[in-house]
């Protein structure tokens, strides 16, 4: 355009000028309306800090995406049409999340949207994709006591992590004395409160039991491992359930291995520890302690391996690991590339309806199906931490043949959500009340 | 059981001694009855490590503790360490020695190379306990002291019965104080556990484990099962009351070290930000991010290290403190010299430039060195942890204590007895005075400024051991460093000593109580209380030149 008015206003107006400017004028049509050019294109958002404190977990995230994208326009794309991946970064600011996904529907015309890390940012996000009526894939292990229409949960819910790792210390280390230990926040505090009402139908005593938060980022651990140690010496074997978040475990480790508590005496079993936290440990003390999650890098499937790879091909950095919220992205991108193909349209309500009873192959060996609630079937895995940083899987024996538990939206331990079902496909209900038989029911 | 000697060689130290100890059990477990009656063939029990199951293994373990083979301590070891392979089709074991020899677990026979279908055998903690309680009394009666007193604690946490007679044995040829203390209280342990021992035995044996008097003990003694003699369960029920009460006097010993170490850290974060804005009245909002500039200097100084010259690692810190003064110290001339110069007298401006910068620093850093924890070890000699008492003292807590208080010490004698600290004052105090007396106030500004980031970088070299070295390191420390310097008084370092050390103490006396949520916030409002009464901190600058 620039060039247009240019030559117009020189006065010099040969035919070759004239062509040039037509041209010109051609150029910049069409990149004012870019969704002429690209119309064959279907853009899939993916919100996911790239900048402040939640940064260190959710870049990985992204750059998966842009991965998956990449290898489902190699194989042709959906329907004949090619993906385009629209990145966002809200910077670990939870407005900012709403903000950018209402950027992303509105704006952009994104499909799909593949984002969030924690709960706040999701609960921050979520009257945006019911009012412009979109799709949300949430990849990371959450609290529970949710089900939207709009929102896929392809992490686990409370059943598929804390309570399998609860049962698993009860059964194999006989433990009898419980500290839950958290990050003051919402995902700690209502895990915890399943996880305590659930001890206690399990015969545990309430002074048998010591919770405990600490602020984000805490680095002082020195009381509280002492206190741990306290705690532990009652003649009862003692193991710790963390919910610690990210970055204040490396210090919390980091003293445990400095006190010379041991696995072997109190185990510290960690819901949001996983290959990528450890990256940043010297995790030699720490061997022994454990993670409950729904995937290991060191899992060995073909599918797996075959993922790793073409990770590391990706990301150009062999050293790069995999964890468990990179395979929830993977089955729910293929999941939803499958809901597309069956709906043979990318019309979220059509898409909506199709996604339930979608199966997808998992990484580990078993075969994930999307269920009513909008939460999944997962395998459920805890492995111990080894010397270089990866995870040996104790529990199942042979983790390719793993059972795998459907994810409950509402707890059945907490009073007031054991009531509630969601069910989006026959009572298209997110908090459907058994009792009093009416959609809208409250946890307390 | 027949083995050729030559092909142990490479374990021969460990085993020597081993079998010497092995020879000796097998005499008094020949006496113990049935024990070593258990069915099966030493080459029967070896292959159990091949079924890849931790129940098989720990049966191979509890069989092989008492089989009297001299090759079990070398397998049980190796399993610990993770050098035990397993071939599940041929049911053969392997142990790799130290030095990458293998041998045949069965017969201790040379094997040439690994099988391809070998893998680890697998450990899981009830399995490490197992090999944990076989080596100790495996152990017991090693030649190396601290060995035999770490075998001995292991006998004192899992008290069976079947080590009684190599602790008698150990006992009997114990020359070492220390060490013989230890194999008492396991001996007390062992018999307070066993069915039949007399009720006078058991007594006894309290009042040994009263002696000892720590954790260890009381979990002990509140494990006792219910149905000792009534005599006993008193006994039991007294000692532990009374190892309460001592551990209660302790613990108070022990929140006064942890307030004193955590007000260390408050010292090495702040100290910096006296300078930069204590005397220099600069709201340093990037301050913070000095301390992460010195922690990932830290972090390319190990890689270097650790991929040049990997048996310096001990000394990586020692030569990380003067690159992170520098490195720091330069990104503070910087600074100073293109955005806080224009900006001298305008507090607010000042803010939220040095707000911004942070944030520019911050992603710099996460650009260049990637959003995730950057792994920074501990040299050896800041690892680990010693007693004191009945407390626990870590050492990497103790070397930041020293460290701080050596900076704080060297920072005060520059300040006093250097020309450039005489020039820093003088400018700090009164600039146009000092001006016209002939020093150059911009550049003394600019080296004042480079000198209070320098310092926040030697901090994060300390830090960077303790907390994570990401691009978020500093946030978490501005806060704290702001409430430091303002309530022990700003412009005075001595304020900021005594302010960092009474806020780690009172913390650390807070956070028991209410909780390490509650406690910060308690903190923060008594600070808020405080500075209304004293609205210039603990040690309030007098004179003239406040007001200026």
């Amino acid at each position: 355009m620039t060039l247009s008015t240019k030559s117009l206003s020189s006065g010099l107006l040969s035919r070759r000028t004239w062509l040039t400017a037509v041209a010109g004028l051609c150029l910049g049509f069409s990149t004012f309306t870019p969704a002429h050019a690209a119309d064959d294109t279907i853009k899939v958002g993916i919100l996911h800090s790239l900048s402040g404190t939640m940064a260190i977990s959710e870049t990985t995230l992204k750059d998966v995406m842009l991965m998956l994208i990449d290898e489902q326009n190699k194989k042709g794309g959906v329907l004949g049409r090619k993906l385009e991946a629209v990145v966002v970064d809200p910077a670990s600011n939870w407005p900012l999340f709403a903000e950018k996904a209402r950027e992303l529907i509105t704006k952009d015309k994104v499909s799909v949207v593949f984002g969030c890390w924690t709960s706040v940012s999701r609960k921050s996000v979520l009257p945006v994709f019911k009012e412009l009526n979109s799709i949300l894939f949430y990849p990371v292990q959450y609290e529970g006591e949710e089900s939207e229409r709009n929102v896929f949960y392809t992490g686990a819910a409370p059943n598929q992590q804390a309570i399998p790792a609860v049962d698993y210390l009860m059964k194999e280390e006989k433990v009898q004395r419980w500290v839950l230990a958290g990050t003051d926040y919402v995902y700690p505090r209502t895990t915890n409160k399943i996880l305590e009402a659930y001890l206690k139908s399990r015969g545990v005593a309430q002074d048998d039991i010591m919770i405990n938060y600490t602020p984000f980022s805490h680095s002082d651990w020195q009381t509280i491992v002492s206190d741990i140690k306290k705690f532990g010496s009652a003649g009862k074997k003692t193991a710790v359930v963390s919910t610690i978040n990210g970055d204040a475990n490396v210090p919390f480790y980091k003293e445990l291995g400095n006190q010379g508590i041991k696995a072997t005496d109190i185990p510290v079993v960690a819901f949001s520890v996983g290959e990528e936290e450890l990256a940043g440990i010297d995790t030699k003390p720490l061997v022994g302690h454990l993670a409950a999650w729904n995937y290991f890098e060191s899992i060995k499937t073909p599918a797996n391996l075959a993922f790793i790879k073409e990770w590391h091909a990706f990301t150009k950095n062999p050293k790069r690991t995999t964890n468990d919220p990179m395979e929830a992205h993977y089955i729910g991108f293929n999941m939803w590339v499958k809901a597309v193909e069956k709906a043979k349209s990318f019309d979220p309500d059509k898409v909506i309806d199709a996604l339930p009873g979608i199966k997808q192959a998992n990484l580990t060996g078993g075969i994930s199906e999307m269920l009513p609630n909008h939460h999944i079937t997962k395998p459920v895995f805890i492995g111990e931490i080894q010397g270089d940083g990866q995870f040996n899987i104790v529990s199942p024996d042979d983790p390719t043949k793993a059972k795998l538990v459907p994810g409950d939206a509402w707890s059945d331990y907490l009073e007031g959500s054991k009531d509630l079902e969601a069910d989006w496909v026959t009572l298209k209900c997110g908090n459907y009340n058994k009792v009093t038989k009416k959609c809208g029911g409250q946890a307390s | 059981m027949f083995f050729n000697s030559d092909n142990l060689r490479h374990v021969a130290g460990r085993i020597r001694r081993a079998g010497a100890i092995l020879a000796l059990s097998i005499t008094m477990w020949s006496g113990c009855s049935g024990i070593g009656a258990h069915a099966g063939s030493f080459e029967d029990d070896v292959a159990l490590f091949a079924a890849r199951s931790f129940a098989e293994s720990e049966t191979a373990v509890t069989h092989l503790q008492v089989s009297g083979n001299p090759l079990a301590y070398p397998i049980i070891s190796a399993l610990k360490d993770g050098r035990l392979y397993a071939e599940e089709d041929s049911k053969k074991v392997f142990i790799k020695g130290p030095d990458g020899k293998i041998i045949d677990a069965a017969n201790g026979q040379s094997v040439g190379a690994l099988p391809d279908g070998a893998g680890v055998v697998r450990l899981n903690n009830r399995l490490r306990r197992t090999i944990d309680a076989a080596l100790g009394s495996l152990t017991l009666l090693s030649p190396d002291v601290s060995v035999r007193v770490r075998a001995a604690q292991s006998v004192f946490k899992n008290h069976e019965e079947s080590s009684l007679a190599p602790l008698d044995a150990a006992l009997k040829n114990e020359s070492n104080d220390a060490a013989r203390k230890v194999l008492t209280a396991a001996r007390a342990a062992v018999i307070l556990f066993k069915a039949d021992a007399s009720e006078a035995d058991k007594l006894d044996a309290i009042t040994i484990i009263k002696a000892r008097g720590d954790q260890d003990a009381l979990a002990l003694l509140s494990g006792l099962p219910g149905d000792m003699s009534p005599a006993v369960a008193r006994a039991a029920t007294a000692a532990m009351t009374s190892i309460k009460g001592n551990l209660a006097l302790w613990s108070t010993v022990q929140n006064a070290w942890y307030g004193l170490s955590l007000g260390s850290v408050l010292l090495l974060a702040a100290i910096g930000l006296a300078i930069t804005f204590g005397v220099m009245g600069v709201i340093n909002m990037a301050h913070g991010e000095m301390v992460m500039v010195g922690a990932y200097t830290t972090f390319v100084v190990q890689e270097t290290i650790r991929t040049s010259y990997p048996t310096a690692f001990d000394y990586s810190l020692l030569i990380a403190v003067p690159l992170a003064f520098v490195v720091a110290g330069a990104v503070g001339v910087l600074i100073e010299c293109t955005i806080i110069r224009f900006l001298y007298g305008r507090p607010l401006e000042t803010l939220l430039a040095t707000w911004g910068l942070s944030l520019i620093l911050q992603q710099a850093v996460r650009t260049i060195f990637g959003p995730n924890n950057r792994e920074v070890g501990n040299p050896s000699w800041m690892s680990g942890a010693f007693d004191i008492g009945q407390i626990t003292i870590t050492y990497n807590r103790l070397w930041i204590l020293c460290f701080a208080l050596t900076v704080f010490i060297i920072l005060l004698a520059m300040l006093r007895f250097t020309r450039l600290g005489l020039e820093m004052r003088a400018v700090t105090q009164n600039r146009r005075m000092a001006a016209s007396m002939g020093i150059a106030t911009s550049r003394v500004d600019a080296l004042t400024f480079g000198l209070g980031s320098g310092i926040a970088g030697v901090a994060g070299v300390a830090l960077s051991q303790i907390d994570n070295v990401s691009p978020n390191l500093g946030q978490s420390y501005i806060i704290d460093s702001f409430m430091v310097v303002v309530f022990g008084g700003v412009g005075n370092l001595w304020g900021t000593l005594i302010g960092a050390f009474t806020l780690g103490i009172a913390n650390k006396f807070l956070e028991p109580v209410a909780g390490a949520v509650l406690g910060k916030i308690a903190i923060l409002v008594l600070i808020i209380l405080f500075i209304q009464k004293r609205p210039r901190g603990l040690f309030a600058l007098k004179g003239r030149a406040v007001d200026a």
